[in-house]
């Protein structure tokens, strides 16, 4: 049988089920009812113990929410979700109020370890002797379990904590930039997001602080029916920097889970912050069952002068991906990065890209996007690059790049540009290219089996965007790759 | 090293060999020629184990071994090289990488140790400045933006490398202007040792005054309808197809 043959009926076959972080937590559940109405928001509000301005403020997306519509221009397809057959709080059922890790309950932190995130600072230490450490955001369902590393990141002046901690320590900076990256009403999943959520992490930098270590967030949404709904704000003073990771995962469960975050960037003079995601929801089986739908908007404002943002991304899991990290060039000489590698197998459902907005003079972004699709699956970018009239000497290198594993997947760019002055230089490529038989029978002609032919050409193909990972998670990602088109071939 | 008897073979339900025989021994070099449509690529890719290609009947034996049981890289390990016509293109993938991925994954099937990358380096080095091929386009991607000479000169130099026992040549001196066929001629005949079997398939008679063949196979519709020496190449030329084909 012809290898791309194969492909296709090993492709029905996989998943997706080897998807390795599918077990669940049996742990006590503290929830809302079903359904969203003004008084679940107060509800959630208060478990937060959240000062009045706050719980008007959620009010207000709320019904700001209620008038709004669910987007449908992507190129997904699913069944129209039931808004009222959602929990929208669920949070572990703690013992005590968390003084140290020991009180947390050990379920959950059995749960971390089995993802391979250790939460307890000196099983970090032990663990990577020498090399750099990293403080964790751990957040579980709905709220924070856990971050480490609290107290080294402090004497930096750095503030590394749980939104819902910084709502209460740090009111003043959350009213000051809450919202202003991402308006409430922007998008109907930002509005949502408003009304409900319930944790995220938060990032302060201060001026002229360089962060001594990478910071991450782990999510996990473990509770059936559940919604996550996580925000996370990062400020960067002039001239801090800050690398930040996230990595996601869930459970494997026939019905479909929502995650519908907001993750908003402030970048001032000539700081820099670098935002890589990993991520890796549960993408739903080989018959297209189950699985998250990970609908995101995350966006960051470069308002400084030369200010500097890149996201890198590697998107491999979710059953339908609705993302688009944008970068707003504000700062005259700001830089937006762009880098992706968006993986879909089975029947997942990708529509990603970016919108890169330049509005200063001498304003600099680059995108460079890479789809893989294989199985049945369907992988879309979507990107928008603008320049205001004001805006000159304006700069933008474009590269889409998509590669097909098989002849039942798909692969669309659809890249938009508006120029409005000039002196604007944008520069757009975009290439597909397909591992067919005859690609497979060359390099096995030359010795390679069908698995070491498609891993060199896929890591050939990814590569660019695997650079920009930070060292720790890049081989991570190489092997998150490798193991989304496991038996992708014959 | 090679013996095909009775070779039937087609291609989506149409038969293209039927009932081919050619045996190979240690160091001979033996060409193909024919028309167009008789079967000379076909005989190519079967040897070297293309799915598309399936084999009706007769045996092949390679080494002494049924080729026919042995998987595309098995082959390849072997000993067996297809000098493809149409070498593929693969973007980011660095030529040398590569070289050096293909050359370790055929160490591995045989139970060899990986080359260390200083030696493979040095290797390479030698064999493309033999064959005029730049460090630059080493680095670039597999194929991509290679002219056709350039395509054809890095299949040979894949060849030398893996120092393959049977080297098959599909149609090597198609898109190669004189420079370059000398350049690839020269390859190919330093590799020439009493080991080492060559079958070069080839329209055209000019290839063979620079690789020079010790049997030439006229094939057509899927038979070998005459064999000679050189010097059948060269009536060849000169009457042309129809009135070998008419004489058979």
């Amino acid at each position: 049988m012809a290898a791309v043959k194969e492909t296709v009926s090993q492709v029905a076959e996989i998943d997706v089920d080897n998807y390795k972080y599918g077990f669940t937590t049996d742990i006590e559940m503290d929830k809302a009812p079903k359904g969203l109405t003004e008084d679940i928001v107060r509800f959630i509000s208060a478990k937060k113990k959240e000062p009045e301005w706050m719980l008007e403020w959620r009010l207000s997306a709320y019904r700001k929410w209620k008038k709004m519509e669910e987007p449908t221009w992507a190129m997904v397809q699913y069944p129209k979700i039931d808004f009222e057959d959602l929990y929208y709080y669920a949070a572990p059922k703690k013992k005590v109020e968390l003084d140290s890790l020991d009180d947390l309950d050990p379920d959950i932190l059995e749960t971390y370890k089995k993802l391979g995130i250790p939460l307890k600072e000196q099983e970090i230490l032990a663990g990577v002797k020498g090399a750099s450490n990293i403080a964790v955001d751990a957040i579980f369902d709905s709220v924070s379990v856990v971050t480490t590393f609290k107290e080294k990141l402090a004497e930096a002046g750095v503030i590394f904590c749980p939104i819902s901690e910084a709502i209460q320590e740090h009111p003043e900076l959350v009213k000051k930039y809450l919202a202003s990256v991402v308006p409430v009403g922007d998008n109907f999943y930002s509005a949502l997001n408003s009304a409900v959520f319930t944790d995220g992490s938060f990032v302060y930098i201060p001026k002229g602080v360089k962060c001594p270590m990478e910071l991450s967030t782990y999510f996990r949404i473990n509770e059936p029916n559940t919604g996550q709904f996580e925000r996370t704000l990062i400020i960067a003073e002039e001239g801090a920097h800050v690398s930040y990771l996230e990595g996601c995962t869930a459970p494997m469960r026939d019905e479909n889970q929502l995650h519908a975050a907001v993750v908003e960037i402030i970048i001032l003079d000539d700081a820099e912050v670098k935002y890589s995601t990993v991520q890796n929801w549960y993408p739903g089986n080989s018959e297209g069952i189950g699985g998250v739908y990970n609908f995101v908007t995350k966006r960051a404002d470069c308002r400084g002068k030369n200010a500097k943002v890149s996201w890198t991304q590697v998107e491999t899991g979710s059953a339908i991906t609705w993302k688009y990290p944008s970068c707003i060039l504000r700062g005259d000489g700001s830089q937006g990065e762009f880098y992706s590698i968006a993986i879909s197998n089975g029947y997942q459902q990708i529509d990603s890209g970016t919108k890169m907005i330049h509005l200063g003079k001498n304003t600099k972004s680059r995108i460079i996007s890479k789809g893989i699709s294989a199985g049945k699956s369907s992988n879309t970018y979507r990107g928008i690059v603008s320049t205001q009239r004001s805006a000159t000497n304006v700069r933008n290198f474009t590269q889409c790049d998509s590669l097909l594993i098989g002849d039942k997947c798909s692969a669309h760019t659809i890249p938009y540009m508006e120029a409005r002055n000039s002196s604007s230089v944008f520069e757009h490529e975009a290439t597909t290219s397909k591992i067919n038989d005859d690609v497979m029978f060359y390099c096995q002609q030359r010795g390679l089996d069908e698995e070491q032919a498609v891993a060199l050409i896929v890591n050939g193909f990814c590569k660019e965007v695997l650079q920009n990972l930070p060292m720790e998670f890049a081989v991570e990602a190489q092997k998150l790759v490798a193991i989304s088109l496991e038996g992708s071939v014959g | 090293m090679l013996e095909i008897k009775n070779l039937q073979a087609s291609v989506e339900d149409k038969m293209i060999l039927n009932g081919l025989n050619l045996t190979i021994n240690p160091g001979e070099v033996h060409a193909i020629m024919g028309p167009n449509g008789a079967g000379k690529s076909t005989l190519a890719n079967v040897l070297a184990g293309q799915d598309a290609y399936q084999v009706k009947g007769g045996q092949i034996s390679f080494h002494s071994e049924d080729l026919l049981e042995l998987s595309i890289e098995e082959r390849a390990a072997k000993g067996m090289f297809l000098s493809f016509q149409y070498p593929i293109e693969i973007p980011g993938v660095a030529t040398m990488t590569f070289l050096k991925e293909s050359m370790n994954a055929q160490r591995k099937i045989r139970g060899e140790d990986e080359l260390s990358t200083p030696n493979f380096m040095k290797l390479v080095k030698e064999k493309a400045q033999f064959l005029n091929i730049t460090p630059e386009m080493l680095r670039r991607p597999l194929n991509v933006g290679f002219s056709g000479g350039e395509k054809k000169r890095n299949e040979i130099l894949q060849m030398l490398l893996l120092e393959p026992s049977l080297c098959v040549l599909d149609e090597t001196d198609s898109g190669l202007d004189i420079d370059a066929l000398r350049v690839v001629a020269d390859g190919v005949n330093s590799l020439r040792s009493p080991k080492r079997s060559m079958l070069i398939i080839t329209h055209y008679q000019r290839l063979l005054d620079y690789i020079e063949p010790d049997f030439v196979h006229i094939l057509v519709d899927g038979k070998i309808i005459k064999s000679g020496d050189k010097t059948l190449a060269l009536e060849l030329e000169r009457d042309g197809y129809k009135n070998i084909i008419a004489a058979a």
